[in-house]
């Protein structure tokens, strides 16, 4: 077991070395030179190319590359080029509310799906199990940007029972907190729900043609109790899985909801930072993103290992 | 099963003629029963008929702006309605429409392709392996959406840039189904008597496993098609997808969303537009997933 976690902690380094890497080349790649940029419009070339040493862009790229990295080890994602701050601090800043948004999103995601999944399995090809699964397809099918403008227009200006943006941290009040995220949390969630429910839905399918499913049947054992107790457990493993991956896909769709509702997290910082061509905050957030999803798939790897001992790794 | 149950396809002659129970025709009399492949299918040709036909049902000119018709109402001169420059939205929709299928198909077609070939070089080449699939998870690590914000943020926004940034997205997780296909093919005794016969690497993949690696690789390649849809709407929608003045469904919803009150009709057709070219596309992809391959997962 422990040799196990270790195998699956010493595979992540790489991957992690590549993620830094990646985001590294993919930024050089930015059109608009950063020195320029802070410089201003008109300034005179030798204040660029003194920005330019200042900031190492003079430099070789390997020898960039290799600061850059060692910049990391630190924690040091350099500063940003108009927030005036630096860039792990705005991370930091705005991760809160980033972080809020997507648990809400999936403390509904994962029991509505897992129960949207069971529901239709359990009455498989009945029209309840049709109803079910026509919804989850809507889930995966309709854009979110587009239902939140949706639930805007119905939930804040016609009802006016929420806000329709903005965001209030927890220590305001618990259900300040909740209220400011209920409708972009159920937005971001409906795909996922989808999804799961989908997902659910095939994974008991599965286990429900198995031969220790048909024994309980066979002894005797209530169908709820069959399904719920000999199917859903065995179903359950890859379900958890799943929700690992469900919750990286939240914090990546985050980026979008939190533009339309004007939540100050990570995902409009991510997005701002795009459009204002500032170079060192769109490294940073994407490598922090990417490192926290290593990070997130190595955990659930080995929650799934502790869950199901059957998990080995090459 | 034999042929003479099946009447007419059997009755006809000569040696070009498949039997009628090929895997394949086998595998396409399945799906056309498949009632959701049915109704996705309808629904999705209704789809690239509109946009085929855009030049004669509608004005022709998505781009043309008229002051004096702003924000009109859906009515029988404007279906949908007008936007803020007076530009008609049923002739921007539907040219919408050649945008979003041309972005999702190329990018869903470029992804399996290059997918497909990463996926079965990892599979074939052990050595090759570690290094790809490790690329492979890096990039897996971002969530689609994400990575294609990336990369068009690198490239600008062009509609070259959308399907490459897309494209990126989607290649990491159809090389990993299409590996996983491979390794379990390359193990089977006919790989191993192409082996000992002597056929070479190239022919193997080209002859043996590719073939046998293609009933996922389509399943997969339909629910990136309805993801990439999705996705280009998306990154249209915050500006660094299909730029305008180009209709995009994603950039009609954008512009829309100013007006979401007064002028509903902007944004809720685009919209409409999107959530039903991806049904459509999700229902093809169940039938298909159902026939093909039902044990196979999908991650998006």
């Amino acid at each position: 077991m422990i040799k196990l976690i270790l195998t699956r902690l010493a595979q992540a380094v790489p991957v992690m070395l590549i993620v830094a890497i990646l985001t590294f080349v993919l930024m050089k790649l930015l059109p608009g030179d950063p020195a320029v940029l802070l410089a201003g419009e008109g300034a005179d070339l030798d204040k660029v190319d003194a920005l330019r040493r200042e900031l190492g862009l003079d430099r070789p790229l390997l020898i960039q590359l290799g600061s850059w990295l060692a910049d990391l080890a630190r924690f040091d994602l350099g500063r940003s080029l108009f927030l005036n701050q630096p860039v792990a601090e705005a991370i930091v800043e705005r991760l809160p509310v980033t972080l809020s948004l997507a648990m809400v999103a999936f403390v509904m995601t994962i029991p509505i799906g897992i129960i949207m999944g069971m529901v239709a399995a359990y009455w498989r090809d009945s029209w309840v199990d049709t109803a079910v699964m026509s919804l989850a397809l809507v889930g995966v099918s309709v854009p979110n940007f587009w239902l939140a403008i949706l639930a805007i227009i119905l939930f804040s200006v016609t009802l006016g029972w929420l806000p329709s943006a903005g965001y209030v941290p927890i220590d305001e009040g618990l259900w300040l907190w909740l209220r400011s995220l209920i409708m972009p949390a159920a937005v971001l969630a409906l795909f996922q729900i989808g999804y799961l429910a989908r997902m659910t839905r095939s994974e008991m399918l599965e286990v429900m043609d198995q031969d220790y499913v048909r024994t309980a049947r066979a002894k005797g054992v209530s169908e709820l109790r069959t399904v719920a107790k000999h199917a859903f457990r065995n179903a359950l493993v890859s379900v958890l899985t799943v929700s690992g991956y469900i919750f990286s896909l939240l914090v990546g769709g985050s980026v979008v909801i939190e533009q339309i509702f004007a939540l100050p997290g990570i995902g409009r910082l991510l997005v701002q930072a795009i459009m204002a061509r500032d170079i060192p905050v769109v490294q940073g957030t994407m490598l922090f993103l990417g490192f926290m999803f290593v990070a997130i798939n190595v955990l659930v790897d080995i929650f799934y290992t502790v869950v199901d001992p059957r998990v080995r790794y090459d | 099963m034999t042929d003479a149950t099946h009447g007419v396809g059997a009755a006809t002659p000569g040696p070009a003629r498949v039997s009628t129970n090929s895997p394949m025709r086998l595998a396409l009399r399945r799906l056309m029963r498949h009632r959701s492949f049915r109704v996705g299918l309808v629904m999705l040709l209704l789809i690239v008929l509109l946009a085929w036909a855009a030049p004669w049902i509608t004005n022709g000119t998505p781009n043309a702006t008229s002051v004096r018709v702003r924000f009109t109402p859906p009515s029988l001169d404007y279906p949908f309605g007008t936007d803020n420059f007076g530009r008609d939205l049923w002739t921007r929709v539907v040219y919408g429409a050649r945008v979003s299928l041309w972005i999702g198909f190329t990018v869903a077609l470029l992804s399996a392709f290059f997918g497909g070939i990463i996926g079965v070089c990892a599979a074939w080449f052990r050595r090759l392996d570690s290094l790809l699939m490790r690329i492979m998870d890096a990039l897996m690590a971002f969530p689609a959406i994400l990575l294609a914000i990336g990369v068009s943020a690198v490239l600008g926004p062009q509609l070259s840039s959308v399907i490459i940034a897309l494209t990126s997205a989607y290649i990491p997780r159809c090389a990993r189904m299409v590996r996983a296909s491979a390794l379990v093919i390359r193990e089977q005794d006919y790989v191993e008597a192409a082996r000992i016969s002597g056929a070479s690497s190239l022919r193997i993949i080209l002859r043996h496993i590719l073939p046998n690696c293609l009933a996922p690789l389509l399943v997969t390649l339909t629910f990136v098609f309805a993801y990439a849809i999705l996705a280009e709407a998306t990154l249209s929608f915050l500006g660094i997808g299909t730029p305008p003045p180009h209709a995009s469904w994603g950039n009609i919803v954008a512009q829309g969303r100013d007006f979401a009150v007064e002028a509903w009709w902007i944004m809720l057709f685009p919209g409409l537009a999107i959530s039903i070219s991806a049904l459509s596309i999700n229902l093809m992809g169940d039938g298909l997933r159902d026939v093909l391959d039902p044990r196979l997962k999908i991650e998006g």
